[in-house]
């Protein structure tokens, strides 16, 4: 019997017993017989914990990656998490519940989720969140969904400087959806070079800080696009200190999220924001937190505006989301409110702070440079003859820098890309500069 | 209740984290001025002990599976074993980068390998993509590939139908609609099953395929699966199988014995991780032979005890997510595969139904049961003979029996719909006891039905105005004129 099952044998017989059926293969019987027999087992006998521990904990140790010093960012960052974010989410009131349908034994996700929407709101510049998607990736194809249905327009003017990931994700969702994808170069300092806006176009698409790790100045971009959408895929942790989308007239500000408080996973499971106006809301996908009171005028909250949902409108829906990214969602939630305001700015600018003293030291050894004019955040690409050999180098020192080639996707051929975070030390720096300069 | 916002004092924090090198002015004057933050973000200002209790707080507001019975039909809320959560701790996983080369995330590849052999094993299918992050995810996927399959056919122009039973999942006609599918819907007959006569009048040359829910909706299996799914390859459709569902049969069928196409599995129903409160889930796709050239890039290959990325695939649909899917949910999947055998999956099958079973006996009669039949994993009753008191009574009232109410008003072919999932992990006195609620329930409904009108009576708030939530949308903190400070 496995270790999940209550189930004796008494139990069994008294269950069979009072539904009058001879034995369990008789529950089965509605199965068709042909389908029954041609049943392949898997070949995997059980094994106990202590096995299963062993085998997963060598998987997890098979992977040299995880012991460099990772200097890696392209979408996805190192950043400091806090313990107590962990042991908020090991709670299993809150890991161990499913989507809130039933309010009042749900308060602890619905509030938290309302916390969430505010902080994403907050730092977006925005008016609305909603309680989260899948990654920052089918965020964004979801914003361009909403833009497509919003002006009815089918093309999007997508920057080459976009992240290569997000891109691939957007072309399939925009294939599904018979939407066309129209590149927007960047220029010689890296930043987007904007030229006519097509007719029938339905949204604009920048990335705050570039995929180069350029930042991009977005003022007036949304005056020149007038009812196509400005839509920003912006990292959250630079927005502490660099003013939001918002700001600057956007319509749907999206990102992932995995930059706070969620570790890199192998990439999964991450966190997609979702921020947008008032007036978009009842186009807007996903769950949304609302605030209402119960019969006794108590302040509760409730999952709303629920006839945007696939299990309401079906087919109508403006998403087929359900299931989303919420553990995700309620661990950005408890690091934000553990960082507050100040903490958030100084997790920023440490990082800003030790980019650019690395980005100094790089531009400096004879044979590299910056790539790029443009003002950076966090992540640099280096220009250099021989890209490969110089990660190479990096890595016999023990230092981990994206392969040169995901660089190729936004044409750069002899370059790599570098990322700084707040928890790399001087010391780190120093064995960086070293392993690259060879001594 | 209480947020976040309403606690703390500008100043406090919760963690203490390393100086800046330079002032702050200074490092701040290092961003162009026009680029500049020029009003902070608004957020809380706790400290630790304050973040700590918050937290906890809202935690015993909420009612998760460790809490109790959490029968909630079609979402599988089995018990999530705890050894999983260790597990995906470990570094070589938590703290891997997806981008490294190959070489370095050798154990990652290892892992998502296994995976796919597995669940290719469970489904009896031949190909497989582990990139979908939720169900719903896994249902987009199949669409796409539907179209592909169509498009390199060429017959993306005329075959525009998908046709879907009355009692599949809400997801799916959403998920068809995505990819520019219109979508037919099919009545059930009076076996609650797909109408045969139905579908042979529905299938015709712009059927593109057929999304079935298998069990459906109403906990029943499709007794007539080989006939419906040779009558769609017959009209040259594809058939998509949704496996939210497939608690009910794991471990002795599979949908590539019934002729599904495409079907979609559900890593946090049958396969025991955590809900999250909403994710995060997975939803692998495995595949037939027909849509193989399909599946999304890369492809994890073993080749000896190496295991490679292969990206040559021309006739793929692109990538679907980022990176390798949820790969933390996929590893505490994998883990309890692992841990449950070939036995322990057949015992996981038996176990839900025989519950599911157990249950409907109890509660048929006290309750109008719609469709008796056999049910799978779950079953669905009606509220409708219950005078004076609606679904939204009894579910609430449950609540002050100290259980999570089952979901209420679906499938929408039932009126007043109760649909009860039990799973296989719950003990045979916590199904009496539940049982027991549900017939005190129903005499009160008769004696006392205030008690059902006014319930939830013991919860932390009472019914919510979900109305007036729409009507003054307030879904943000009110943070007023709350300045941050400079």
């Amino acid at each position: 019997m496995n270790p999940y099952l209550p189930h004796t044998a008494a139990d069994i017989r008294a269950m069979l017993e009072a539904i009058g059926a001879p034995d369990v293969d008789a529950l089965f019987s509605d199965i068709p017989a042909a389908v029954r027999d041609r049943y392949q087992p898997l070949g995997l006998p059980p094994h106990d914990e202590l096995w299963v521990q062993r085998h997963l904990t060598a998987l997890a140790e098979r992977s040299t990656g995880r012991q460099l010093i990772p200097f890696l960012g392209g979408g996805l960052y190192d950043h400091y998490i806090p313990p107590v974010v962990g042991h908020i989410l090991s709670r299993s009131e809150l890991a161990t519940a499913y989507t809130p349908y039933q309010p009042e034994v749900s308060q602890g996700t619905l509030t938290w989720m309302f916390e969430y929407q505010t902080m994403i709101c907050e730092l977006t510049g925005m008016e609305v969140a909603n309680a989260s998607m899948y990654d920052g990736a089918t965020a964004l194809a979801e914003a361009v969904l909403m833009a497509h249905r919003v002006t009815g327009g089918r093309r999007v003017l997508v920057p080459r400087s976009l992240h290569p990931r997000a891109r691939e994700v957007l072309a399939t969702y925009a294939w599904g959806a018979d939407l066309t994808l129209h590149e927007v170069p960047y220029d010689e300092d890296g930043r987007l070079a904007l030229g006519q806006i097509p007719d029938g176009a339905c949204a604009l698409i920048v990335q705050q800080p570039n995929a180069l790790g350029v930042l991009e100045d977005l003022t007036g971009l949304k005056d020149r696009l007038g009812e196509a959408f400005l839509i920003a895929y912006a990292n959250p942790i630079p927005l502490a200190v660099i003013e939001p989308p918002g700001s600057f007239g956007a319509d749907v500000v999206v990102g992932e999220g995995q930059p706070l408080g969620n570790p890199l996973s192998f990439g999964g499971p991450l966190l997609g924001f979702f921020a947008t106006r008032m007036t978009h809301l009842r186009r807007m996908p996903g769950r949304v937190s609302g605030q209402t009171r119960d019969v006794d005028g108590k302040t509760g909250y409730v999952m709303t505006f629920q006839t945007r949902e696939q299990h309401i409108r079906r087919e109508g829906a403006t998403s087929n989301i359900c299931t989303n990214s919420a553990l995700c969602a309620l661990a950005a939630t408890v690091y934000l409110a553990a960082m507050g305001q100040e903490g958030l700015k100084r997790v920023a600018l440490l990082s800003f702070e030790r980019a650019h003293a690395l980005a100094t030291r790089i531009a400096r050894v004879p044979g590299y440079r910056l790539a790029f004019g443009g003002p950076f955040f966090h992540e640099f690409v280096v220009r250099c003859a021989d890209p490969v050999g110089a990660v190479a180098k990096l890595r016999r020192a023990g230092i981990a820098v994206l392969p040169p080639r995901v660089l190729a996707p936004l044409g750069i051929e002899d370059g790599f890309l570098v990322a700084v975070t707040e928890k790399r030390t001087q010391e780190e720096l120093d064995r960086f500069m070293s392993a690259l300069e060879g001594k | 209740m209480t947020t976040i916002y309403d606690r703390g004092a500008p100043g406090r924090r919760a963690v203490a984290l390393p100086p800046l090198a330079q002032p702050e002015e200074q490092v701040l004057a290092g961003i162009p001025a026009e680029l500049r933050r020029t009003g902070a973000p608004r957020l809380p200002a706790v400290s630790q002990p304050e973040l700590v209790r918050h937290y906890t707080a809202l935690s015993r507001m909420n009612y998760g599976v460790d809490t109790g019975f959490y029968p909630l039909g079609s979402c599988t809320m089995k018990h999530n074993p705890k050894l999983h959560e260790d597990l995906v701790r470990h570094p070589g996983l938590a703290d891997l980068h997806p981008l490294l080369p190959a070489e370095e995330c050798q154990g990652a590849l290892a892992l998502l390998w296994e995976m796919g052999e597995c669940l290719k094993g469970v489904a009896g299918m031949p190909g497989i993509t582990l990139q979908p992050a939720a169900g719903a995810h896994g249902e987009l996927t199949g669409m796409l590939l539907i179209k592909k399959w169509l498009e390199d056919r060429g017959e993306l122009g005329t075959r525009t139908k998908i046709l879907l039973p009355d009692s599949a999942h809400g997801t799916n006609p959403a998920s068809a609609a995505m990819v520019g599918f219109s979508v037919v819907s099919l009545p059930s007959d009076r076996r609650g099953l797909v109408d045969l006569t139905a579908l042979r009048g529905a299938l015709g040359p712009d059927v593109a395929g057929i999304m079935l829910t298998v069990p459906n909706t109403l906990g029943l299996f499709e007794e007539d699966i080989l006939t419906i799914t040779s009558l769609v390859h017959d009209a040259g459709g594809l058939c998509y199988f949704d496996g939210a569902n497939l608690n009910a049969y794991v471990g002795r069928a599979r949908p590539g014995d019934m002729g599904a196409d495409v079907f979609h599995i559900n890593l946090h129903k049958t396969f025991s991780t955590p809900h999250g409160g909403g994710g995060p889930g997975a939803g692998p796709v495995t595949v037939s032979e027909a849509l193989l050239p399909y599946l999304p890039v890369p492809e994890v290959v073993r080749e000896g005890e190496e295991f490679k990325l292969v990206w040559d695939r021309p006739k793929s649909i692109g990538r679907v997510h980022p990176y390798f899917g949820n790969v933390l949910v996929i590893a505490k999947a994998l883990a309890y595969i692992l841990t449950l055998g070939d036995d322990g999956l057949r015992e996981v099958s038996a176990g839900a139904v025989l519950a599911a079973n157990y249950l409907k006996a109890k509660l048929a009669g006290p309750y109008k049961l719609p469709y008796d039949r056999l049910a799978k994993h779950e079953f669905v009753l009606s509220g409708e003979g219950l005078d004076g008191v609606r679904t939204l009574d009894i579910a609430k009232r449950l609540m002050d029996y100290g259980f999570h109410p089952p979901t209420v008003y679906f499938p929408l072919i039932v009126r007043e719909a109760l649909m009860i999932e039990p799973t296989e992990t719950e003990p045979r006195e916590t199904l009496d006891a539940f049982a027991a609620a549900m017939l005190a329930i129903a005499r009160e409904a008769r004696e006392q039905p205030e008690l059902l009108h006014d319930a939830p009576h013991t919860t932390p708030v009472r019914r919510l105005d979900e109305a007036r939530a729409v009507r003054e949308p307030r879904l943000k903190v009110d943070l007023g004129d709350r300045k941050a400070r400079p």
